[in-house]
């Protein structure tokens, strides 16, 4: 296995920087509650399409992508449907999640659903994560704007006659592309930490959108680098090592936020 | 004067509840219409309502091609969001003149896009919205609850803000308040809400004490309910 992981270093180190980055990028978006809502428990729903996929012998990011973008539908459908607090809905798409991936896997499976292997992604996997990463940097980039409009106050969006579904879908879909990325690098469970926490390291040492908008996909690179190394010295799991590295950022950015 | 909105029978109702029972009125070209009511009375609902953000039984009808400008009550995010006025405004307009202008029109230079919007007091940042909504050159300007009294002395107050505004741009202004006094300055057409309309007209002519407190008060409605019987 380690030598698999030798031949193919290189290519999965720049993948992981080019999902870390663009995961950054995507968290800078997260700010207002209704997104984090949202976002958070949708991650989850990656565990079940894992889980699925390595139960038939698929590519974990594809599974995690259908779970991913029907769940995205569904928590939209319900947001908008059911009279129900989204903390509940939450609560039952987790614990149904965790229930079908402990039921269906065997223990080594299960880590690797949990905290990721980055043993499986080889060269191909690799050119199609950095593209994938790409498509998705270029469409967010387009939408940035309206979405940060939404983000300060859907009354002004509104007002301004965006289309609000559109725009909270065209995120929804990135997000569900980057975290079915992900997932490969860092599982399932810690999959939020590669939105959230460079996002919250940005937030503490910015105070314009200008230098926001840089420093949190950069802090997500600087995660995925370090995270990739430690994993190369240490051979621990690289997915935790990953999310490790973005806390300690987080950890430094409190130490210099800005009044 | 050509009339640039026309309401007619509006019922608003939201989930199961209904929030604006049976309203029609008209504004005019230059007019200042206010919504007077109590909390909860369904003011912010109404503006909402004319902006399209809600649905509604009835009739809204603005004059073709007449463009609306909006100041919501509050933005709760924006206080600590990590962006600059400069960048606030360029999510509106790429136009830097317009910006500029904008911000003079509200009393504000050039300097100021540079401050971060959550640096900024409350009387400044309602300014601020103001001069957002201002972009584009609006002919009709919606205001949720403009507050008084955080304005520092020697500055000109919101409404008289408003009032150089409505003359300078040509505005027509739908404001919602609960400020009586704001009412009797400022506006040429007041309607009092609380779901269903108790008062409209000039205020002068509307608004006595009888009608306030069936506006505000109880009273009155336990005298009428033991009236009844």
């Amino acid at each position: 296995m380690s030598t698999i992981i030798i031949t193919n270093f290189f290519p999965v180190l720049i993948s992981a920087v080019f999902v870390g980055g663009v995961a950054g990028y995507l968290g800078s978006l997260m700010l207002s509650k209704k997104m984090t809502i949202v976002v958070d428990p949708l991650s989850h729903l990656a565990l079940p399409g894992v889980a699925l996929a390595l139960i038939f012998g698929k590519d974990v990011s594809l599974g995690a992508f259908l779970f991913l973008f029907f769940g995205a539908i569904l928590i939209w459908v319900l947001e908008q449907k059911t009279k129900l607090p989204i903390e509940t809905i939450i609560a039952i798409l987790f614990s149904i999640s965790l229930a079908i991936t402990f039921l269906f896997l065997s223990e080594h499976e299960i880590e690797e659903a949990l905290v990721g292997d980055i043993s499986k992604i080889g060269k191909i996997g690799s050119l199609i994560t950095i593209l994938i990463s790409l498509f998705v940097l270029f469409l967010v980039r387009k939408i940035y704007p309206k979405l940060t409009l939404i983000s300060i106050s859907e009354d002004l969006a509104k007002a301004e006659k965006i289309d609000l579904k559109k725009y909270q879908f065209l995120y929804l879909l990135s997000i569900s592309a980057i975290v079915a990325l992900g997932v490969k690098f860092v599982g399932g469970l810690l999959v939020a930490g590669l939105t959230a926490l460079p996002a919250a390291s940005a937030k503490n040492l910015s105070k314009s959108l200008k230098v926001f908008k840089i420093l949190s996909p950069f802090f997500g690179v600087l995660a995925a680098l370090i995270g990739i190394f430690l994993f190369r010295i240490t051979n621990f799991p690289a997915g935790p090592l990953m999310i490790i590295s973005g806390f300690l950022i987080f950890l430094i950015s409190i130490i210099f936020k800005k009044g | 004067m050509e009339t640039i909105l026309k309401v007619e029978n509006l019922n608003v109702k939201l989930g199961n509840e209904l929030i604006i029972y049976n309203l029609s009125f008209e504004v005019k070209r230059g007019e200042v219409l206010t919504v007077l009511g109590p909390n909860g009375a369904g003011k912010t609902v109404l503006l909402k309502t004319l902006l399209g953000v809600f649905p509604f039984e009835g009739k809204i009808e603005w004059k073709k091609g007449v463009k609306i400008g909006y100041v919501p009550q509050r933005v709760p995010f924006v206080k600590d969001f990590p962006i600059s006025i400069e960048e606030f405004f360029k999510l509106k307009t790429k136009n830097e003149n317009e910006i500029k202008e904008a911000l003079e029109l509200v009393g504000f230079d050039k300097d100021f896009l540079k401050k971060n919007l959550g640096e900024v007091s409350s009387g400044q940042y309602q300014r601020i919205l103001v001069a957002w909504a201002l972009i584009g050159n609006p002919d009709v300007l919606l205001f949720d609850e403009p507050t008084t009294g955080i304005d520092i002395a020697g500055e000109e107050t919101i409404y008289q803000l408003l009032e150089r505004l409505k003359k300078e741009k040509k505005l027509t202004i739908i404001l919602v308040t609960h400020d009586l006094s704001v009412v009797f300055k400022f506006s040429d057409y007041v309607i009092c809400l609380n779901k269903c309309p108790i008062c409209q007209g000039g205020a002068k002519e509307v608004i006595n004490p009888e009608i306030l407190s069936k506006l505000y008060g109880q009273e009155i409605k336990f005298y009428e309910h033991h009236h009844n019987h």
